[in-house]
């Protein structure tokens, strides 16, 4: 479904934050991209999203050539990214936030439907829909993020740390719902710190070191690498 | 007091025109964060369309009002996409001094192409005068409070409620995120010029109607107190700019009226550090106000 090929990616002229990287994700998958801070993570992300853009290689999205791609023609093809850190509007409402999510699209009944699913998923957030976004907890805000990418009807959606600061019980939360818009169709690109809680959900994973791929495996695999549980399981 | 309340009312008409072209930088500000300080030079092109609708075309008022609003909405995104867009990643520094380049040369392109000579602006509106019992209130001011109030809720409006006035919203609180969604970043920072511009169009033509007389210079002082009212306001807030707007016309017509007409200029910008002084985001402003 989706398929990096290669890509080199610089900021500035000293650092090369992506070194040939590949990586393919399968329809239906859910895939995990693990690594250490700095690892390159966010950059493989934002460079299949469009917002940053590699110096060499290609990205293809069901056999669309999509490397050169302005970001907002990827989302409409069908590919969206929850950011890391959320980037919620705080300045907007909870609703309002899910109204831009749908932006793109048209389908007026079709996207009430989807708002009504994305409340069913996130009961908080239907408590909450007229109150400004950045009054949310970092919970809330974290399944705001989600619940709007969701309203695009991804057909791959990528999130970037979706456990960022929040507490285990939460992060467990975050998971599960993961899992169940994955079960629901939506093939699903993860990057995290937290391996163990990745690897626990993900089909497949890749270790990402210094900007490179160092393994990829499936993740039941990965997760008794000995160098993986070293790493990133403590031991 | 019939002195008072009559500059008020000559107040507010002028102020409503400062709030007009304080709009524009408000919203150019919010998606941006430039202080467009070309838009006082837009506002005077407007001024100019419009003389140019009435005389030469001889267009009635509210067509030359159209073509005014809708030839800046255009000259707006042109110099956006020109001048501007090529400096999306450059220094604030640098986009600050274009931004000036862009100034000078709207004055003296304008100079050059009509002479530096005021011209007399046509009588578009009736000239009748309403006295309430010594109160003057002429049927210029009437419309010119009518016009712009009706831009202003317009304006709220599509901020507000409509899809494309929440992605500039968004744009305005964070490029990436909105790119994201899915929206198209350029397009969205090109129609908030075009929507400024169009609204600095209008102050023009209303203010060649009031004033009977434009030059090519004209947008250099209202341009500074309209950028000064929306800074009172709160940059990059919309209602920020209209209340500023209004401040600043009847802080100046009393002034005017009341201690000197010598030192209004002065005034304006004294309120400003005033306010500054005490409110530092503006009259309206919080930290974490959105910008558009
Ligand atoms: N905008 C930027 N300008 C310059 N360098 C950058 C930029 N973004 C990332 N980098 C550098 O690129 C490398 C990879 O960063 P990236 O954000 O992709 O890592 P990450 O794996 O997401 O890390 P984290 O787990 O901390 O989020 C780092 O060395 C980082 O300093
Ligand atoms: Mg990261």
């Amino acid at each position: 479904m989706l398929s990096v090929q290669g890509i080199n990616v610089f900021y500035g002229k000293g650092i090369h934050a992506l070194k040939d990287l590949s990586l393919e994700v399968g329809q239906g998958e859910i895939v995990t991209l693990i690594g250490a801070n700095g690892a390159g993570k966010s950059s493989t992300l934002n460079t299949i999203s469009g917002l940053v853009r590699p110096r060499s290689g290609s990205v293809v999205f069901r056999d669309m050539d999509i490397t050169k791609l302005p970001a907002h023609k990827i989302v409409e093809a069908g590919l969206c990214q929850v950011p890391e850190g959320r980037r919620i509007f705080a300045n907007l409402t909870v609703q309002t936030n899910l109204e831009l999510g749908a932006y793109l699209r048209k389908d007026k009944a079709a996207i009430a439907r989807d708002m009504q699913r994305v409340y069913e998923l996130f009961p908080r957030l239907a408590e909450r829909k007229q109150q400004p976004a950045g009054t949310l907890s970092g919970g809330e805000q974290q399944m705001l993020a989600i619940g709007r990418a969701l309203m695009s009807q991804p057909q791959l959606l990528m999130l970037d740390e979706p456990s960022m600061g929040l507490a285990p019980l939460l992060v467990k939360e975050i998971f599960r719902i993961v899992q169940e818009i994955n079960r629901a169709g939506t093939t699903i690109l993860l990057v995290e710190q937290n391996a163990r809680m990745a690897l626990s959900i993900a089909h497949r994973g890749y270790v990402l070191e210094t900007g490179r791929v160092v393994m990829t495996d499936s993740a039941s695999v990965l997760a008794e690498v000995d160098e993986v549980r070293k790493a990133y399981l403590g031991g | 007091m019939v002195e008072f309340f009559q500059q008020m009312i000559n107040g507010i008409s002028l102020g409503s025109i400062y709030a007009l072209i304080a709009l524009g930088y408000t919203m150019v500000y919010g998606i941006i964060r430039l202080i467009n300080f070309a838009h006082g030079d837009i506002y005077m092109v407007g001024a100019f369309i419009g003389f140019f609708a009435t005389t030469v075309l001889k267009l009635p008022f509210f067509p030359a009002f159209l073509m005014a609003m809708a030839g800046c909405a255009v000259l707006g995104m042109i110099i956006e996409r020109i001048a501007y867009k090529p400096l999306r990643h450059a220094p604030t520094i640098t986009l600050l001094i274009t931004a000036i380049g862009v100034s000078f040369l709207l004055e003296y392109g304008m100079i050059w192409a009509m002479t530096p000579q005021p011209r007399a602006y046509p009588n578009l509106l009736p000239t009748y005068q309403f006295n309430f019992s010594g109160l003057i209130v002429s049927v210029q001011q009437l419309f010119i409070l009518v016009v712009a109030l009706v831009l202003m809720v317009l304006l709220h409006v599509l901020v507000q409620y409509t899809k494309a006035g929440k992605a500039m919203r968004a744009v305005s609180y964070d490029k990436e995120a909105a790119a994201l969604m899915g929206i198209n970043v350029d397009s969205v920072i090109s129609y908030t010029f075009a929507l400024g511009s169009a609204l600095a169009g209008a102050a023009g033509l209303l203010v060649g109607v009031y004033y009977n007389r434009i030059d090519p210079l004209m947008g250099i002082m209202p341009g500074l107190k309209a950028f000064v009212a929306a800074v009172l306001g709160g940059i990059g807030i919309v209602p920020g700019a209209m209340v500023g707007g209004l401040l600043m016309g009847v802080a100046e017509a009393l002034v005017s009226a009341f201690l000197s007409s010598t030192y209004r200029d002065a005034v304006a910008f004294a309120i400003l550090i005033i306010i500054l002084l005490i409110k530092p985001a503006g009259l309206l402003g919080k930290k974490t106000q959105e910008k558009v």
